[in-house]
């Protein structure tokens, strides 16, 4: 049995531990924001905090999460700072299709997390292991750029 | 929120569900009883079926195959050429054989390792070029069109020319990497068949579903899922994948998910036409055009598919803006035995403009004019007939979209201040390109009037909630609100009371697919009618229901045969000025500065459109560039996001763009078509550059380090 902390909470799996953690969280814990676009590490899509670090969830096999703490996306919905990364995504019109937005979200926190005043090279650079086909980042790197400013001081 | 101006930009509707993640697409749904699809494909290119044998399979796991298809077994596109399941022969590398259905994936994985095909190989046809030299053999040609200035003419004013001038152009794969793989779902009801899933065209599903069951209207429902980007993959696909899933269904009495990993999507589904484009120019001493004949052929795949209408499309638009004395033109989908090819952003379109823009290009050089002066010289204006004898019948502003351009980029001062860069170094260059485009929106010719026939539907509540029925699919680029926006306004009602639910064909009229650039200019056309109907007979407190139908306005009729009259019935335009830096030493190739004016009549939301215009650029930039995906022996190579190289946030620069209003009659508050011209513009724009900065010429897209280091090998070579 792993044990390991999810959105805050204690949790325990009796699943295989070279099951994805990926897999675990969407089937398992039925936490559909964590997203699939490859499987291999390249998109971003299945991005995760483990122990406040930004991961690539399906890389990972639940073997190695013993006693760590996850966050998924839907741990942070309440939180002041997703607020404000909503609000900036909305306003800079970073969202399309959708598919890569909660990567992209968890992706943002972390960086501002790390450097709550990036200048754009270094949001591009942040942001460079999270795929979006649809908006040519442009427009997420503003909404990043605008959530750094109006969260000023949360970060 | 009320609406003053329409291009204000609103929140988005699905906004909320999408940023928090908690927006079910596909690959989140589960149902009861469902169980799980995988393929079973061919590994060969072409030859025919011996034998199949299965392996034992565990209780709850059943194959199904082309004998479990209770209507005739093709996916119903065009042609009746693509089937549900092989049958005898396999045409290409990963054509579906059959599925094996259960409940568990990775025993389904491990069972499909277990299965044993056995086919007898035949000779096959890997590539276009050898499919060009085998033109002749029967079948090879799935469609051809020509048309134009008669070749008698043409060859005489060849006669008389002071030189002519013959380029080829080969541009390459281009894949969708939408970021959701393809999925789809079936839910298995006794008296219905489900079919949810990741989609651009419900209707063109229903029907090879009505086809592939071979039932009645009422036992097959199609409703859109939330889908991750489309830009065309996801048009003409979804088919085939909703007849597997579908067919299960029914045969194993459960529902069926069918849900693609990356490497699978990537291999298997339809991919931009590899194309080769000839062109044969003849010029005067001082470098005019006298006459141009284009050639072009596209890799079809192994089906015809959609195929037929990208030739269609690319021949329509070959001539790119300009207007060409004495112009002929035919073109040819060849078959080849590698994955079929189909509906890409753009449609054939820009393989055309990558060809034309490159070829004007070098006659310049001939000339010897600035590339953007030579090709101002044969701009079309309005009144000016198309090659297909139709007429550019609305204002043109292209000529003040380039003088913006010129002004806004310092073109003039970034020209001297490269060409002194490139002077005082020798390991980086830096260059400055130029395309200039346009795309018709809409269906080619009458399809909107002959084949579409679309119908919209706005039911408004007691309450006055007016609900929008229609059967597009928002998949990223914003219809969910555009649309909305459209009827709040006509309807004078906050734009929250407009809602615009994920299309159920249970419920909602066929207003035809979202392709072509024509869900706003068309079915938002429709709407806006619908909602000035709705208006006009408005009663508070009653439910009521309004339908409008597609009207055509006839210009000069289209007659698909002689490829002659109006093949649309408008065009957005489009200027692209890329400036960007070589590194000679690697190959590398770094944007600096991306500029884009467009005119697509009137922006319904500027935010959206901005969203389109950056989007549409990367792919298009990275087209020219970028990425690179390859067939061998009929597989493909590139089987993940890393082998193929689609543009991260460190390859994309800050675009500065601009949009032109140039309001058009018959599109909702002036609008036309916007998301497929953003593409076009990118590829050629970043070729124009790289020649620029290397003083040399390209016959190809991508133009990738590879390249670019053999043709300074060849340069220096020349150069002695
Ligand atoms: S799904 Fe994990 S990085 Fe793409
Ligand atoms: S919004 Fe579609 S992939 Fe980013």
């Amino acid at each position: 049995m792993i044990k390991f902390t999810l959105n805050g909470k204690t949790e325990e799996t009796n699943a295989p531990a070279t099951t994805r953690l990926l897999d675990l969280l969407r089937d398992d814990f039925e936490l559909i924001g964590t997203k699939e676009g490859c499987g291999e590490g390249e998109c971003g899509a299945c991005s995760v905090f483990v122990n406040n670090l930004l991961q690539n969830s399906c890389l990972i096999p639940i073997g190695s999460i013993a006693g760590a703490e996850i966050q998924t996306i839907e741990g942070i919905l309440e939180t002041k700072k997703f607020k404000i990364l909503d609000e900036s995504y909305s306003d800079a019109g970073g969202v399309q299709c959708g598919y890569c937005i909660p990567g992209m979200i968890m992706a943002s926190a972390a960086l501002l997390s790390k450097n709550p005043h990036p200048s754009k090279a270094e949001i591009r650079e942040g942001i460079s292991g999270n795929l979006c086909r649809c908006t040519g980042y442009n427009m997420i790197v503003d909404a990043i750029n605008q959530a750094a400013k109006k969260g000023d001081g949360i970060w | 929120m009320s609406l003053k101006d329409i291009s204000t930009s609103v929140p988005k509707k699905d906004h909320s569900g999408k940023v928090s993640g908690q927006l079910p697409y596909i690959s989140d749904v589960k149902v009861e009883n469902m169980v799980y699809g995988v393929l079973v494909r061919s590994q060969v290119a072409y030859g025919k079926i011996i034998s199949i044998q299965l392996p034992n399979l565990p209780e709850g796991y059943e194959a199904v195959g082309a004998e479990d298809i209770p209507g005739p077994n093709f996916v119903k596109i065009i042609k009746e050429d693509q089937p549900i399941f092989a049958n005898e022969w396999v045409n290409y590398i990963g054509e579906p054989i059959l599925m094996l259905v259960g409940k568990d994936l990775n025993i389904l994985y491990s069972l499909l390792k277990e299965v044993k095909v056995i086919i007898e190989e035949h000779q096959a046809i890997y590539t276009l070029d050898e499919a060009i030299k085998q033109k002749s053999a029967a079948g090879v040609i799935m469609a051809s069109y020509e048309f134009g200035e008669s070749l008698e003419t043409v060859s005489a004013i060849e006669q008389g020319a002071h030189q002519i001038i013959e380029e080829e152009y080969d541009t390459g794969y281009q894949e969708h990497v939408y970021l959701e793989p393809q999925g789809m779902l079936a839910i298995y009801k006794d008296d219905e068949i489900e079919v949810q899933g990741s989609m651009q065209c419900l209707y063109y599903i229903k029907n090879a579903l009505l086809s592939a069951l071979a039932c009645g209207d009422d036992e097959v429902r199609v409703v859109q899922s939330p889908t991750g980007g489309g830009f065309g993959g996801k048009e003409e696909f979804p088919s085939m994948m909703a007849c597997h899933v579908a067919v299960a269904a029914r045969a194993v009495k459960k529902s069926v998910m069918l849900v693609f990993d990356r490497s699978e999507d990537m291999v298997v589904t339809t991919k931009r036409h590899p194309a080769k484009l000839n062109y044969r120019t003849a010029l005067d001493k001082v470098g005019n055009i006298l006459s141009l004949s284009v050639e072009i052929f596209l890799d079809g795949g192994a089906n015809v598919g959609l195929s037929s209408v990208v030739l269609q499309r690319a021949l329509i638009n070959s001539a790119g803006v300009y207007k060409i004395p004495h112009f002929h033109a035919k073109g040819y989908v060849l078959k080849t035995n590698t994955v079929p090819n189909g509906a890409f952003r753009g449609f054939g379109a820009p393989q055309s403009f990558a060809g034309i823009e490159s070829h004007l290009g070098h006659l310049s050089k001939l000339a010897n004019i600035e590339p953007l002066e030579y090709k101002r010289k044969y701009l079309v204006k309005q009144g000016d007939p198309t090659i297909t004898k139709g007429i550019f019948r609305d204002p043109i502003l292209v000529e003040d979209m380039i003088e913006d351009l010129l002004k806004t980029s310092e073109y003039k001062k970034k020209k001297q201040e490269f060409q002194r860069f490139n002077q005082q170094n020798l390991r980086y260059k830096k260059g400055i390109g130029t395309s200039l485009f346009l795309h018709g929106c809409g269906f080619t010719g009458s399809g909107e009037r002959d084949h579409i026939k679309a119908t919209v539907k706005l039911v408004k509540s007691k309450d006055g909630i007016v609900m929008l029925k229609i059967s597009n699919s928002d998949m990223g680029q914003g219809i969910l609100t555009t649309l909305c926006k459209i009827v709040a306004k006509e309807l004078d009602l906050p734009y929250e009371d407009v809602l615009y639910p994920y299309p159920d064909t249970k419920v909602v009229p066929d207003s035809g697919p979202t392709v072509a650039s024509r869900t706003t200019m068309i079915v938002g056309k429709l709407l806006e009618r619908a909602a000035k109907k709705l208006k006009a007979q408005w009663q508070s407190g009653v439910d009521q229901e309004v339908v409008e139908h597609y009207v055509h306005r006839e210009m000069i009729p289209w007659d698909e045969k002689t490829f002659t009259g109006d093949a649309y019935p408008a065009y957005s335009w489009g200027v692209n000025f890329v400036e960007l830096e070589v590194d000679t030493l690697t190959g590398n190739v770094k944007l600096e500065k991306v500029y884009g004016n467009y005119e697509v009549g009137k922006v319904i939301d500027d935010r959206i459109m901005k969203g389109q215009i950056d989007g549409g650029l990367a792919q298009g930039l990275a087209y020219g560039y970028l990425e690179k995906m390859t067939s061998k022996q009929g597989k493909i190579q590139q089987k993940s996001i890393s082998d193929y190289g689609p543009p991260t946030s460190l390859d994309v620069v800050p675009i500065e763009s601009k949009v032109f209003d140039n309001p058009y009659a018959d599109g909702p508050y002036g609008a036309k078509g916007a998301g497929e011209l953003t593409l076009i513009g990118g590829a050629p724009a970043v070729q124009a550059a790289i020649e620029d900065a290397l003083h040399t010429t390209f016959q190809q897209i991508p133009i990738t380090p590879e390249v670019i280091i053999e043709s300074l090998w060849m340069k220096e070579g020349e150069e002695g």
